[in-house]
């Protein structure tokens, strides 16, 4: 089969099979495009995780894209990039239709009120698991409550405190940080 | 013209979001509210349709914005837009994968943006938090009615499951069933 061709197929199929966010995502590439397709090693999947994290943009699109050029150049990451794409789009308009019909059902509004808190409790979690991820020090937690104070109470918009807080970053790990490794780990 | 809106306001998303699904919320959360867009409600109803149909939360979530405020085409350009920033900028950090990963800069970068984006998630729990408690805003305080009550009581499981790793999509089936019961029994 033409390698593009495939490329498309096989992000599609992950595509319709992820459920949540970009992480969930990981385990399926690896099984598709390690095992299966053998287009990478193990060692190329870490680096895939690295990349997302560190770049701009859905985690799922970043995989993407970086396994499809790394495969089969430019050409290669459109198609794997379209594939993961399309599953979510068809599905969403589909549902969007759905939900437009059934909006004005008390049954789906009764659901609603209590799915709200629901997913209240499933950001709490994210939030949580981030927090235990991420390297605890001074400087960290600083940034932390700077962030959520300046969004939630001052209301300063997420794309300045996103750009404030990475500027601040670059500055303080090129004076006071030594080495690249001294607390990274 | 609302298809150029949504494609520019989520090139922007997309460009400032770093991490998974949830690290755009606070972004989405205050460029849908700033063009009016979208009710805070309707954001959280997204999330959760987005966390129970296939596909990744980014991608799910900037179609369902785009299909709700601009139809199908609309849908087509704000999917265009989160997706173009991701895309661009792999494709030239694939090219320069070992300086990237060695770089000082991105690392700096990066040693102020991991922090900053549980704290910007930390304040879409809490804006979340008073959509879900206080859907009538603070004065009309409903501690005492049974909405609240449900809600927190929904939240309080929904955390207890969440926490013993019970799959999201469980945690959004039991919360709409417990919504639809407390509801026609309390007549809310």
């Amino acid at each position: 089969m033409n390698k593009n061709l495939d490329l498309f197929l096989t992000f599609m199929k992950i595509g319709a099979f992820t459920f949540g966010g970009g992480y969930a995502m990981i385990p399926l590439i690896q099984r598709e495009v390690c095992d299966n397709k053998q287009w990478l090693n193990e060692d190329d999947i870490l680096e895939v995780v690295a990349i997302a994290e560190s770049t701009p943009g859905p985690v799922a699109i970043n995989a993407a894209t970086f396994v499809g050029s790394r495969t089969a150049g430019t050409l290669g990451a459109v198609c794997a990039t379209l594939g993961v794409v399309l599953p979510s789009f068809l599905i969403i308009s589909l549902v969007s239709c759905i939900l437009k019909a059934f909006r004005e059902s008390r049954a789906v509004q009764y659901a609603f009120m209590g799915i709200r808190a629901g997913v209240l409790a499933l950001i709490l979690k994210a939030v949580y698991t981030m927090f235990m991820a991420t390297k605890k020090h001074a400087v960290s937690y600083v940034i932390m409550v700077a962030a959520l104070v300046l969004t939630a109470f001052l209301k300063i918009d997420a794309v300045f405190v996103i750009i404030g807080c990475a500027i601040f970053g670059l500055i303080w790990s090129l004076i006071f940080r030594k080495e690249q490794s001294d607390d990274m780990d | 013209m609302i298809w150029i809106e949504l494609f520019l306001t989520f090139l922007k998303i997309g460009a400032f979001t770093f991490g998974g699904g949830y690290a755009m919320l606070p972004l989405i959360q205050s460029e849908v509210e700033r063009h009016g867009w979208l009710t805070q409600a309707e954001v959280v109803d997204f999330i959760a349709v987005s966390e129970s149909t296939p596909g990744p939360l980014a991608i799910n979530m900037a179609t369902f914005v785009g299909i709700r405020t601009g139809g199908m085409f609309g849908a087509v350009c704000a999917t265009l837009g989160v997706v173009l920033p991701s895309f661009a900028i792999i494709l030239i950090v694939a090219k320069f994968y070992e300086r990237f990963r060695k770089s000082r800069a991105v690392d700096g970068v990066m040693y102020g943006l991991r922090p900053a984006v549980i704290g910007l998630i930390g304040a879409a729990f809490l804006s979340v938090g008073m959509t879900v408690f206080f859907p009538n805003g603070l004065k009309n305080s409903v501690f005492s009615g049974a909405g609240f009550w449900l809600s927190l009581g929904i939240f309080a499981l929904g955390a207890v499951l969440a926490f013993k790793k019970i799959h999201p999509i469980a945690i959004i089936g039991i919360s709409a069933v417990i919504g639809i019961i407390a509801g026609y029994a309390l007549g809310l």
